[in-house]
């Protein structure tokens, strides 16, 4: 297992200066970072005195170098637009992203995982045309549609939940039903799927030829093996949260890093969007690994050659 | 008390098909006794293996099971609750699979699987469960037991995956174990090693043994007893020495036919082989389901449905409608 994680961990590790090298080459494929800093109205002598302040005149791995190190210590470099730290732009929306995105992932798992199970136990019952109905739904349903049915619906009429804003937990009760509901589809067809297999299998049914309770045949020896591929993909599904919620994040004016990168595209404000794909690139990678750990735990073949 | 484990009276499973119902097995009927071995042979499709399930009660959902008797050394287990069937697999009936490499959980240790069965069946400390599990995996000649309980399936050869579920079938000792091809995934040297051990340890612990398999050569190593299936019904059944030196039926004859015997066999001479398919088992079918294939048949066979009988009272049944002495006319084996 040690073995295992320190090779996931070197992958990860690659990875992330793969993904560092490309978030800064974006600030040079993009434009003439010096031009885009110094504004439309500004003179060639403007320019190059900026290019000279960043220090845009020098090598390139010798910027890439100098930036990274910056980054590593946490220093993204300054907003275009905001004239503030990049860094602590992030982290202060990421507080709100991270809310929401934790709070859908677990609504999506809670609400397709039991669903999934409950199908594949009894394929073709009712209980599997409503999970079909409800993920059908989830696929085919718009978010931003959605999004604004429930404000009609909950908040307007009913008068029961604020429509906008992150102040209070309610604010947040909206945005993660449609954000949630809409990763929830892909994770309970793929619990169904994984589930209906491993129910078939050889194991399975030794399982039940030693006597074993139904129960146990099902959470123990069944469950086990179908969340495995499960787990790979809520890892990516939350990562798509994290960074994607910008339809959700825009319609409940909850200003989290998704809305953030939406403006700051808008902005052509490349160091923030820059610090955006590095932290979200990063973001995804964490997840990888500790879903390739937690994979590693469940399935003793990945762990143990 | 008698010594009948298994007593099994017209067990038939249909299976519903969108083309209509597949008559998989057709009225079987079948006794073991302890320390007895029965095996059950048959090409493949003919329902040796849903005969084993139907037993078990582990049929797929789908396959209909009907069945007269069905007793377990004397009790009837024929209305018996999935819960209380529960009870009795694994405990007082078990079951070994043909794939060694699947049957295991690949995400549990080989000690958690052992130990869970017995817990589930017996009242005994965490503790004791693995003394008990280690002492019955020594017990079907894995060495190192200690250190096989922490390692999972994929660690193990196919041999000794077979060995562990052996040791993890006998581990409540049940009066009967049920072998669906234990065998055919293994290479052949460790076939007959694993035969060995199942014949050891059901003489050790004096267990009622239905041997499910297509291989005459295993019948003849290690059967009290044989019936022979073909299209999901039986139609032969005697001993182990009256099946090989005498038998009936044309289409056991023609399987026999099909192994060489040395000093029987002429070099170079090509083996037996039975011409034509097994027929369809989809809807009804009238008369001897072997007519087809056989060298014998005439028009009465095909007008009837043939019984099974035992004209001699030898306790060789065959289901033909044909004397013995027409039998015997046919192709000498």
């Amino acid at each position: 297992m040690l073995y295992y994680t320190l090779k996931r961990l070197g992958l990860a590790g690659l990875v992330a200066l793969t993904v560092s090298f490309i978030s800064f080459g974006l600030l040079y494929i993009s434009s003439d970072p010096a031009i885009a800093m110094a504004g439309e109205t500004a003179s060639d002598a403007d320019i190059e005195a900026i290019r000279q302040l960043y220090g845009f005149d020098r090598p390139i791995l010798v910027q890439y170098f100098d930036w990274l190190q910056r980054a590593m210590s946490g220093d993204l470099g300054k907003s275009y637009y905001f004239r503030t730290d990049v860094s602590a732009l992030i982290a202060e929306r990421l507080s709100t992203t991270m809310t929401l995105g934790v709070s859908a992932i677990t609504f999506a798992i809670v609400l397709s995982v039991p669903l999934g199970v409950a199908a594949a136990i009894r394929p073709n019952s009712l209980i599997d045309r409503i999970a079909l109905f409800l993920s059908v739904m989830g696929q085919a349903l718009p978010s931003f549609w959605f999004a604004l049915m429930l404000i009609v619906f909950l908040s307007v009429s009913l008068r029961l939940l604020p429509t906008s804003g992150s102040d209070t937990w309610q604010h947040f009760i909206m945005p993660t039903i449609v954000l949630g509901y809409y990763a929830a589809p892909a994770i309970m067809r793929l619990t169904r799927t994984g589930m209906l297999e491993v129910l078939s299998a050889d194991y399975i049914r030794t399982a039940r030829a030693k006597g074993l309770r139904p129960r146990v045949v099902l959470f123990k020896h069944a469950l086990r093996n179908a969340v495995i591929p499960v787990v790979s993909l809520t890892a990516v599904q939350f990562g798509f949260m994290l960074g994607g919620s910008i339809v959700v994040e825009t319609i409940f004016a909850l200003h989290g890093a998704g809305f953030l990168a939406w403006e700051s595209i808008t902005r052509n404000d490349l160091p923030t969007v820059q610090g955006l794909i590095l932290v979200f690139s990063l973001f995804y990678i964490v997840l990888t690994f500790f879903a390739d750990l937690l994979n590693a735990w469940l399935d003793p073949r990945i762990r143990i050659n | 008390m008698s010594n009948r484990v298994l007593d099994v009276e017209n067990l038939t499973v249909d299976i519903p098909l969108a083309t209509g119902i597949l008559h998989a097995v057709d009225g079987v009927n079948l006794h073991v006794d302890r320390g007895e071995t029965l095996c059950i042979v048959g090409e493949s499709g003919c329902g040796k293996s849903l005969t084993s399930l139907a037993l078990m009660d582990l049929l797929p959902t789908k396959a209909v099971r009907k069945i007269e008797k069905l007793e377990l050394s004397g009790t009837s287990i024929l209305g018996y609750s999935e819960r209380e069937m529960s009870d009795v697999r694994g405990n007082k009936m078990g079951m070994i699979f043909q794939e060694p490499m699947t049957s295991l959980n690949p995400a549990f240790t080989i000690g958690n699987q052992m130990i869970e069965t017995l817990l589930r069946h017996r009242n005994l400390s965490n503790d004791a469960a693995r003394d008990l599990a280690k002492l019955m995996l020594e017990k079907v000649g894995i060495t190192a037991a200690e250190q096989r309980l922490g390692q999972y399936p994929h660690q193990l050869s196919g041999g000794l995956r077979q060995r562990v579920m052996i040791a993890m079938t006998l581990l409540c000792e049940p009066e009967l174990i049920i072998a669906d091809e234990p065998t055919t995934a293994l290479d052949v040297t460790i076939q007959a090693q694993i035969l060995l051990l199942l014949k050891e340890l059901q003489n050790e612990f004096d267990m009622g043994l239905v041997l499910i398999t297509h291989d005459l050569g295993v019948v003849a190593r290690i059967a009290t007893r044989v019936a022979v299936m073909y299209a999901g019904q039986i139609v032969e059944e005697g001993t182990a020495k009256q099946i090989f030196e005498n038998p009936l039926h044309p289409y056991t004859r023609g399987l026999m036919r099909c192994i060489p015997v040395p000093g029987k066999t002429k070099r170079g001479a090509p083996l037996g082989s039975i011409p034509g398919m097994v027929p369809s088992l989809i809807g009804d079918f009238t008369g001897c389901r072997f007519a087809d294939r056989c060298e014998l048949t005439s028009d009465i066979c095909r007008q009837s449905d043939v019984s099974l009988r035992d004209p001699n009272v030898k306790a060789q049944a065959y289901r033909c409608i044909h004397g013995i002495e027409m039998l015997a006319k046919g192709e000498v084996a």
